[in-house]
């Protein structure tokens, strides 16, 4: 079981819903987010051309932050999620130090956070808030060893690219471009 | 079933509580509230309570869940919910953010002269301060009559101060709504289709092949159902056709993206319609059989060529003639979308004319993918007394002008509201609802003159808005999760309604609409037009006229209902009577001949920018709506202030950085009150500048908003009245930068 | 013209608009735990050698501040916490992948041994001490008679020490300043020459004195060979690699890393030492002060600097 998640770049407009989704959901701290949006203008007027994406924690195969931590608060649970134990963290930021993507920040309590994929939503059969919010439908998610899943299907059709493929982590976010 | 044809010019004003009876049989079609696999939140049982948002007019209906502590905790979108189909946008999704929001009004306030001779607030209960609500009022009646109060306003209160306006002897209504956004494409569309649009615009996106966006910017104007139909298009292939002298997020998605010089948005679309005419690429059948005035157009569009429009929209003509084959390739799947914000130049009627036309042209009205033809549910209202006929209404106030705007002027009523020699009696007293007027109207400074000319203004708003400094008396209302509400029965594909009911007790010492009109309406002798007890037995009542019931829809939230009135889209060959005075689709418009103008649109040019100065652009940002979220928490948390978007050009011949914050200053010498940062960019054209509207809040009571970015209201002061219906063009204002705030110089 | 921008107003604290998770607690933590490996290499490195008689002050001497120094590196360490009452999970398991796990056991073992070693050598400062409690006496004895082995166990876990700051920075190759495997050697080297250039402080014999000069000058010119050829790897690397060298060469760490670590730090006090070398009289406190300087400050800067140093926006 391998979760991961396809974001549509041709169809998100960049509203944040998924950023404020995931805020009331997992209740964030306003000030903090775990995900946000990134827009890139490329070109000169009037020939131009944007990307825009919804960044998160990339739940990485192969991620540093899992490596770095000393204590094995930062481990990863069923199908490759990446979480964080509150109660083993000692908040030394060496996690947030070590993700090339700055996706982890340190909560006002003290301990490091970071999006789950929603895990609690999915062991109930749902997706995660951000995926289940998008209104333009963007954003998929699903098992990769399944190969009947919406996330699965739709890499075979189009394009996609990650970020930071060169860093080694194996993002398992990925973008169709 | 033919329907009767309205007399087009004596328009009986909208009134909200003058729907028409209909007998609902119940509908044995109810949808089952289905798991679906995107949408579904969550168990289906007592933790959520249904409502539809009110951060935005879309009216989403949405669940709201609590904690176990039983604070809420998120709102997410109703399944069933044509509007929304269970995905709420950004605002709604942050809509908790104004439930939490500890800057709100708190409770009720009377101002008062204070010891130093400075007036002040002094906080009241509310029992005082309806008192002095019901005194002012009843006093503007004594003296010059009911028919000088208005009330100003945006959102559900509505319905509650309307009845107690009207049961008090006054017609004057008016939203922001219609002269500074969408009145004009009313009358367009009125005047060409004999039906206005109205809320939500019956557009068929989903099924569409072909999408012309002259004036939307949809996908950051977040018209939740209309976004999501256009991300179906895109799946399903749709070609979009964007025009707009910025590069904004849907031209980026579009096929075509036009960057047209501002204001010469006439010329195109009647080049549009020339090609289409002359390349007979018409709906040949559709427009013999249901239109009007062919000929004419034909003769009119003549020399409309797509050379001649190259000089003034700077457009190639190749692109021209190829996206008028492209609309025409599509038709009748194919929307020239009407906009909404539509108040640009003052020939803003006209311009929605072509866009009426083009669409009949076509063939798009009435077909699918193109206009579907939409249903509201009939709900009779509570019984309550006849209202009594007003002597003067607020056509009266018009001065004889706007004759065709079928809805009232809020800039109207601000008119009105100054003596002047014309008008023998002006209005008195406001009552101001869920709309910051000095950020909503154009020339804050006449709205300011207007207001100091009241005998009396009380405001009913959540949050410490600028409009409420202004006024006598101050009257908190809870917000929509605190509150039980009117049924929302809007139009749409099926007629549908949805039940609002409080998440959580009112906070703080607020009070929703509905009792703060009826404490009203009881203090001033009106206590019959509100003659329910508690708000669910009136809701209920309701309910069961159409065979529902609270209880059912406190369980689903939102209701489907059938169709009456006929098929969605014209059948093949159908006869249809349009509200028109021809009867037919009249692309030569006798209504506007008959009050003395165009009836056919011509391109007239407007004022360029003066040298170093840019055309003032201003739009809308996903994350927030006008000025009414600029302080949510969560979504100041997204988005905290707008920024002026400055050509790369332009920023080096001023030495401008990303990030500088700089003041801007308009034509008539208005300088912002604060400074906007600038955003160098090339997706704005070298003749503007781009920013989004609702920020540059200048209450200190707004803790998140007070000072972050600027203000465009405050900088449109050339106001371009439309003359046919009244509405203000707002975009004839230039712009240029200072970078240091310099004392106001008035021209 | 490419404009890339976060669109939704992230502003995590400490980590928008650059990373700033790490303040003066480690960098000073680095430095003093660089200081002690130092000195307890050439401590250890001479009774292994059986010069313990010939280097006084580098084995019987200059250890004695070491455990004051590692209790105070090790409270910054703490201070530095952010969930500070479960600091204790670090003792509930060995990460071998994670350096801070490496640094928080090896620190855990280095700590008793430098107090064992400063026991064991109480009476170079306190001639007539005594152990009176027989426990300790025995031990005493213990570890006078191993102290070879002692010496051996010190030698290991000093060096794990000296290196292992570094290797932890550049194993975080999400900051592409630290991406160097360069960083390990020269906070080795840099910490060696701490701690040389404190035994010269220390040191009471003048041999001592002239070997650990030389040993000092030795170990600078290393460390300015490291130097160079870490930015040689940077500006022939990737773009963010280049743009993280860049904020040494013009950008905003330009003037204080080669005014504070380079010159001040690592070439005036060399060019001090062999002066000194050469029988000119310069007060010996001068270079030591100076390498202790430079060695803080090289820390302070490729700690702050190399957080700012990122990958994306």
């Amino acid at each position: 079981m391998r979760y991961a998640m396809a974001v549509d770049t041709k169809k998100c407009v960049g509203c944040a819903d998924c950023v404020v989704a995931c805020q009331t959901e997992n209740n964030v701290p306003i000030g903090y987010c775990r995900d946000w949006i990134v827009e890139v203008t490329d070109g000169t007027y009037p020939q131009l051309e944007i990307e825009i994406r919804s960044e998160r924690c990339n739940h990485c195969d192969n991620s540093p932050c899992v490596r770095c931590c000393p204590t094995g608060a930062s481990h990863y649970v069923e199908g490759g999620i990446v979480k964080v134990t509150p109660h083993e963290c000692i908040g030394c930021g060496a996690c947030i130090t070590s993700c090339p993507y700055d996706a982890r920040y340190g909560h006002p309590d003290g301990y490091v956070d970071k999006c789950t994929f929603c895990d609690h939503r999915i062991q109930d059969g749902l997706q995660p808030a951000c995926v289940s919010v998008c209104p333009t439908k963007c954003m998929y998610f699903g098992d990769l060893d399944d190969a009947n899943s919406e996330v699965s299907k739709v890499l075979k059709k189009r394009k996609f690219k990650t970020l930071i493929p060169q860093a080694g982590t194996k993002p398992q976010v990925y973008y169709l471009i | 079933m033919a329907q009767k044809r309205r007399d087009f010019i004596k328009i009986s004003s909208l009134s909200a509580a003058g729907l028409i009876f209909g007998a609902q049989q119940l509908s044995s079609a109810t949808k089952i509230n289905s798991k679906s696999k995107l949408g579904d939140f969550g168990p289906l049982d007592t933790l959520r309570t249904p409502t539809y948002c009110e951060v935005c007019f879309w009216k989403c209906a949405g669940w709201v869940y609590k904690d176990k502590e039983g604070n809420i905790k998120k709102v997410v979108g109703n399944d069933d919910d044509p509007n929304c189909n269970g995905r709420l946008c950004p605002r709604g999704t942050g809509g908790v953010g104004m439930y939490h929001d500890e800057d709100r009004l708190k409770s009720p306030l009377i101002r008062v002269a204070g010891k130093d001779g400075k007036q002040t607030f002094r906080e009241a209960s509310w029992d005082e301060a309806l008192d002095v609500v019901a005194k002012g009022l009843q006093k503007v009646k004594d003296e010059h009559g009911a028919e000088c109060t208005a009330l100003l306003t945006h959102g559900s209160g509505g319905h509650y101060f309307g009845t107690l306006l009207k049961a008090f002897g006054s017609g004057n209504i008016a939203a922001p709504s219609y002269a500074q956004c969408r009145g004009p494409r009313e009358v367009g569309f009125i005047a060409t289709f004999g039906d206005g649009l109205n809320s939500p615009e019956p557009t068929d996106i989903r099924d569409t092949r072909c999408l012309v966006l002259i004036g939307s910017h949809l996908g950051e104007n977040m018209h939740n159902g209309q976004v999501q139909e256009m991300s179906d298009a895109i799946d399903k292939g749709a070609a979009i056709i964007t025009v707009d002298p910025r590069f904004s997020t849907v031209a980026s998605k579009s096929k075509f993206w036009l960057p047209i010089k501002p204001s010469t948005d006439i010329a195109l679309l009647l080049t549009w319609i020339h090609e289409i005419i002359e390349n007979e690429w018409y709906d040949k059948n559709y427009v013999e059989k249901y239109t009007y005035g062919f000929e004419q157009l034909k003769a009119h569009v003549k020399n409309y060529t797509p050379e001649w429009a190259y000089g003034i929209t700077t457009i190639k003509p190749h692109v021209i003639r190829e996206t008028a084959r492209e609309m025409a390739n599509a038709a009748p799947s194919v929307i020239i979308h009407p906009g909404r914000h539509v108040t640009w130049y003052g020939d803003d009627t006209q311009r929605l004319r072509a866009v009426a036309i083009l669409n009949a042209l076509l063939g798009s009205w009435g077909r699918r993918g193109g206009f579907y033809v939409p249903e509201k549910a009939s709900v009779p209202a509570y019984p309550h007394p006849q209202f009594p006929k007003p002597t003067r209404t607020w056509r009266d106030a018009m001065g004889g002008k706007y004759k065709l705007a079928d809805l009232a002027l809020a800039s109207g009523v601000c008119d009105a509201t100054i003596p002047s020699a014309d008008l023998d009696c002006h209005i008195k007293a406001w009552i101001v609802n869920g709309t910051n007027l000095i950020m909503t109207l154009p020339d804050p400074k006449k709205t300011l003159e207007a207001i100091q000319n009241l005998d009396f203004m009380v405001t009913v708003d959540t949050m410490p808005m600028e409009i409420t400094g202004y006024a006598d008396v101050v009257l908190p209302e809870c917000t929509y999760l605190e509150r039980w509400d009117d049924l929302r029965v809007i139009q749409g594909r099926e007629p549908n309604i949805a039940l609002r009911m409080p998440a959580a007790e009112p906070k703080y010492n607020t009070k929703p609409a509905y009792w703060i009109a009826k404490e009203l309406a009881n203090k001033m002798g009106l206590g019959d037009y509100f003659a329910w007890e508690k708000f669910e037995d009136k809701l209920d009542w309701e309910l069961k006229q159409i065979g529902s019931s609270l209880e059912e829809m406190k369980r689903i939230g939102v209701k489907n209902l059938p169709r009456e009135f006929g098929p969605l889209y014209y059948q093949k060959g159908q006869d249809i009577d349009f509200f028109t005075n021809t009867g037919k689709i009249e692309l030569y418009s006798t209504a506007l001949a008959e009050e003395g103008f165009d009836p056919m649109p011509k391109y007239t040019s407007h004022m360029e920018p003066p040298a170093g100065f840019y055309h003032l652009n201003y739009g809308r940002a996903p994350q927030h709506t006008f000025s009414r979220t600029s302080n949510n928490p969560n979504l100041t948390d997204l988005m905290d202030e707008n920024v002026v978007w400055v050509n790369p050009k332009v920023a080096k011949e001023w030495g401008l950085k990303s990030g500088q914050p700089i003041y801007l200053q308009n034509q008539d010498g208005v300088v912002s009150d604060f400074p906007i940062k600038v955003r160098v960019t090339e997706r704005i054209r070298f003749d503007s500048v781009y920013m989004v509207h609702g920020f540059g809040h200048n209450n200190k009571k707004l803790s998140r908003a007070f000072g972050k970015g600027a203000s465009d209201s405050q900088l449109i002061t050339r106001v371009l009245v439309d003359p046919i219906m009244g509405g203000t063009g707002m975009r004839g204002n230039f712009v240029t930068f200072r970078f240091e705030k310099e004392s106001e110089v008035t021209s | 013209m490419r404009e890339e921008l976060i669109t939704s107003g992230r502003l995590n604290p400490n980590v928008d608009p650059y990373l700033e998770i790490w303040h003066w607690q480690i960098p000073l933590y680095l430095f003093l735990g660089g200081l002690a490996a130092g000195i307890l290499f050439f401590a250890s490195l001479y009774v292994i050698l059986g010069k313990e008689n010939e280097y006084r002050g580098a084995v019987r001497r200059a250890p004695i501040i070491v455990p004051f120094i590692l209790m105070i590196g090790l409270g910054a360490l703490f201070l530095d916490l952010r969930h500070k009452l479960f600091f204790w999970q670090l003792y509930t398991t060995i990460k071998l992948e994670s350096p801070m796990s490496w640094g928080a056991w090896t620190l855990m073992a280095i700590t008793p041994i430098s107090i064992i070693w400063v026991a064991i050598h109480i009476q170079e400062y306190f001639p007539g001490w005594e152990w009176k409690n027989v426990i300790l006496r025995d031990l005493n004895a213990f570890f006078l008679k191993n102290k070879v082995g002692l010496a051996w166990v010190t030698i290991v876990l000093s060096v794990i020490l000296g290196i292992y700051t570094g290797i932890l920075f550049s194993a975080f190759n999400a900051r592409p300043l630290w991406n160097t495997s360069i960083l390990g050697p020269l906070f080795l080297t840099s910490g060696l020459s701490a701690g040389a250039a404190a035994i010269i402080l220390f040191a009471q014999s003048k041999k001592e004195k002239v070997v650990f000069a030389k040993i000092d000058i030795m170990l600078i010119v290393i460390e300015l060979f490291l130097i160079i050829h870490m930015f040689m790897g940077f500006r022939a690397s990737t773009q963010v690699q280049i743009d993280a060298a860049d904020m040494f060469l013009g950008g905003a760490y330009t003037a204080p890393f080669w005014i504070f670590v380079v010159v001040l730090g690592m070439i005036v006090p060399a060019i001090l030492e062999l002066m000194e070398l050469r029988h000119k009289k310069i007060p010996v406190y001068i270079p030591v002060v100076l390498v202790l300087f430079g060695s803080l400050m090289l820390r302070f800067i490729i700690s702050y600097a190399g957080q700012m140093s990122r990958w994306l926006y």
